[in-house]
């Protein structure tokens, strides 16, 4: 008998009757914001909760937003980044005297002579939790892009921005591999104080159309 | 079975050295009261949390009485998706597993208790691999093979949740060719639906709004991350918890650690004479559920608690923990009321219950041992009590009895009127 039909029989065994019970599960909990969240308040709660991690978030127009990416870059002194596949390039017109190396197998940039920074999009984002979610989709690359230690700039469209977490997981396709951000890292020590490590220099710029 | 890592001493033996540490102890205080202030913060602001923890406790035990199904469902799942799903009867079964997978290689394994559970780390070795301990303040080395836990396996779709605070296993997902996964059968939950609960009252009960870094995968992703994924599926004694109607809740627990920051117990002796990863209530439980009652030491692990009830307060699925305990408790007794000799808790329960048995028999005695015990007594504590009874006032002072029993006083009292 393999071990798979063991484990399975010894289950069977240990439920004897209750066996295969279903159980109803009461799903009465809320799984979006409160009605009094207009769309601009879903927005700024994001914008709240993302600064509550001491993560630097701005909001700007699209046409605003070159400008806004290469001064992101300029003010950490950034002279070669790396982007994904598919980054609309527009996005990196404002750019002066900084390399771009798009992203691909033999880019590692967690090495210490890696990138200075990477430009993602992201696949959704949580007002709730002050969270941006990647998964893999357009402009977002590998998973291994975005852990470059020293600077990540993720542009969110505010349009992207689902009130709870329900809301964003409900918005995902199924099958991707995808990767929850939500503020820095934290020491396991017993205080678990926050403190910057892996890719945990992440800044974030709001897209909003009608700025 | 064999577990890797087995509790030798009973609770109380294995507890000193701790208790003694009273740096140790400061840590372990300050940090479990800045983690119960974040976790009320967290909470607080859900004001729909009774209604994720009730739905948290049905969606596992929804998972806990179809477990079989659930599996088969799983596995065809993470198949589909490119994965290979392996099966292990006990602890040393799954570690030689991990170790056939890896092959020799040099692995990147962060932390996990399930790793710890199945002594992954010492078959590993043994096997040629070296192991590199990730942690947040080491590099991340260069390695070909991860081998990491999970918190949650979703049936439906194949998918697996890590939640961490550190982002040591984000990188294991994303930079090494092959991924090795371990997880207990009981992690697993049945629908896609069901992350919508858990994503939110786990990270809450741990104290964050969201975990840090929360990873899913489903099978191998072309392109992107480890083109080879193994996923481990661990018995290890789980079946065991399973055939036990009142401790199957144990099985419920999705690892938040709340009820470890709110022990009184834990608080002073830390994770260590639990014997095994997590400690704390719900280790108190786990350990003798999954090994049995038969040696001293999982047989004191119902008694290290003070029934305080602060767990079952906690706990984001609704586990009893005080309810178990009580159950493993009477297990525990009845296991050697069958023996040729009794233990001398029994002898003297049984003595009790016939002193106790019969009024005069009753006052007789109190009156006897009042005496007896203000001999005892300093400033009114009595430190330790004579003989055999001394253990139980090795980590506690009584109080001296009063002069006066309650029953003479009421008999006085009632004679004066
Ligand atoms: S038993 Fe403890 S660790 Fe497990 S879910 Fe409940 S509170 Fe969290």
């Amino acid at each position: 008998m393999t071990s798979r039909d063991r484990v399975l029989r010894r289950i069977r065994d240990a439920l004897g009757p209750a066996r295969g019970t279903p159980v109803p599960v009461p799903r009465d909990y809320r799984r979006h914001l409160g009605a009094e969240y207009a769309r601009a308040d879903v927005i700024a709660l994001f914008t709240e909760r993302i600064a509550a991690h001491g993560t630097p978030v701005r909001h700007v127009g699209a046409g605003g937003l070159p400008t806004a990416l290469a001064a992101a870059l300029w003010a950490r002194e950034a002279a070669r980044i790396a982007v994904p596949a598919g980054l609309p390039a527009g996005w990196l017109a404002e750019l002066e005297g900084v390399a771009v190396v798009p992203d691909g197998p033999g880019v590692d940039p967690a090495a210490p002579d890696g990138p200075d920074a990477v430009v993602t999009g992201c696949a959704a984002a949580v007002a709730e939790t002050g969270t941006i979610v990647l998964d893999g989709g357009r402009g977002q690359g590998r998973r291994a892009l975005t852990l470059c230690p020293r600077l990540h700039v993720c542009v969110v469209h505010a349009d992207q921005i689902a009130g709870t977490v329900a809301e964003a997981a409900a918005r995902l396709p199924p099958g991707r591999p995808q990767t929850w951000l939500t503020g820095p890292a934290v020491a396991r020590g017993p205080a678990r104080e926050r403190s910057p490590h892996g890719a945990a220099a992440l800044e974030v710029l709001v897209v909003e159309d009608w700025l | 079975m064999t577990a890797a890592p087995r509790p030798r001493l009973r609770f109380a033996d294995a507890a000193r050295p701790a208790l003694a540490d009273t740096a140790l102890r400061r840590d372990l205080r300050d940090g479990a009261a800045a983690v119960r202030a974040r976790r009320a913060a967290a909470v607080a602001e859900t004001p729909d949390w009774a209604e994720l923890r009730a739905a948290g406790r049905a969606l596992k035990d929804r998972t806990l009485l179809n477990l079989d199904a659930c599996l088969e469902r799983l596995e065809r799942a993470v198949t589909a998706a490119g994965g290979t799903v392996h099966w292990a009867v006990g602890a040393a079964e799954a570690a030689r597993t991990v170790a056939r997978l890896a092959g020799g290689a040099a692995v990147a394994m962060p932390a996990a208790p399930v790793l710890e559970e199945i002594g992954a780390a010492d078959a590993l070795a043994a096997a040629g691999s070296t192991v590199h301990r990730t942690g947040a303040d080491a590099e991340f080395p260069a390695v070909r093979t991860a081998v990491t836990g999970v918190d949650v396996m979703v049936a439906e779709t194949g998918a697996m949740v890590l939640l961490e605070w550190a982002g040591d296993a984000r990188r294991c997902l994303a930079v090494p060719d092959a991924l090795i996964t371990v997880a207990g059968i009981e992690q697993v939950v049945p629908d896609r639906a069901d992350l919508e609960v858990l994503l939110r009252s786990l990270p809450r009960s741990a104290g964050e709004r969201l975990t840090p870094a929360v990873s899913v995968w489903t099978g191998v992703a072309p392109g992107d991350g480890p083109a080879a994924f193994h996923l481990v599926l661990v018995d290890n004694g789980r079946t065991r918890a399973l055939a036990d109607e009142i401790g199957r809740a144990a099985l419920r627990c999705v690892g938040c650690a709340a009820c470890l920051d709110v022990c009184p117990v834990y608080e002073r002796t830390g994770p260590g004479p639990y014997g095994a990863p997590p400690g704390g209530p719900i280790g108190a439980v786990r350990v003798p559920l999954q090994r049995g009652v038969g040696s001293a030491a999982t047989a004191s692990l119902p008694f290290a608690s003070t029934l305080c009830g602060a767990c079952a307060d906690v706990c984001p699925v609704e586990i009893d923990i005080p309810e178990v305990l009580v159950h493993l408790r009477g297990e525990v007794v009845d296991a050697r009321r069958g023996r040729p000799v009794p233990t001398p808790e029994l002898a003297v329960m049984r003595a009790a219950a016939w002193t106790m048995g019969d009024p005069q028999r009753y006052e007789a005695a109190l009156r006897g041992g009042v005496r007896w015990a203000r001999l005892l007594s300093r400033g009114g504590r009595i430190r330790r009590l004579p003989g055999r009874f001394g253990a139980w006032t090795d980590a506690r002072d009584l109080p001296a009895p009063p002069a006066r029993s309650f029953r003479v006083w009421w008999r006085d009292r009632a004679g004066a009127r």
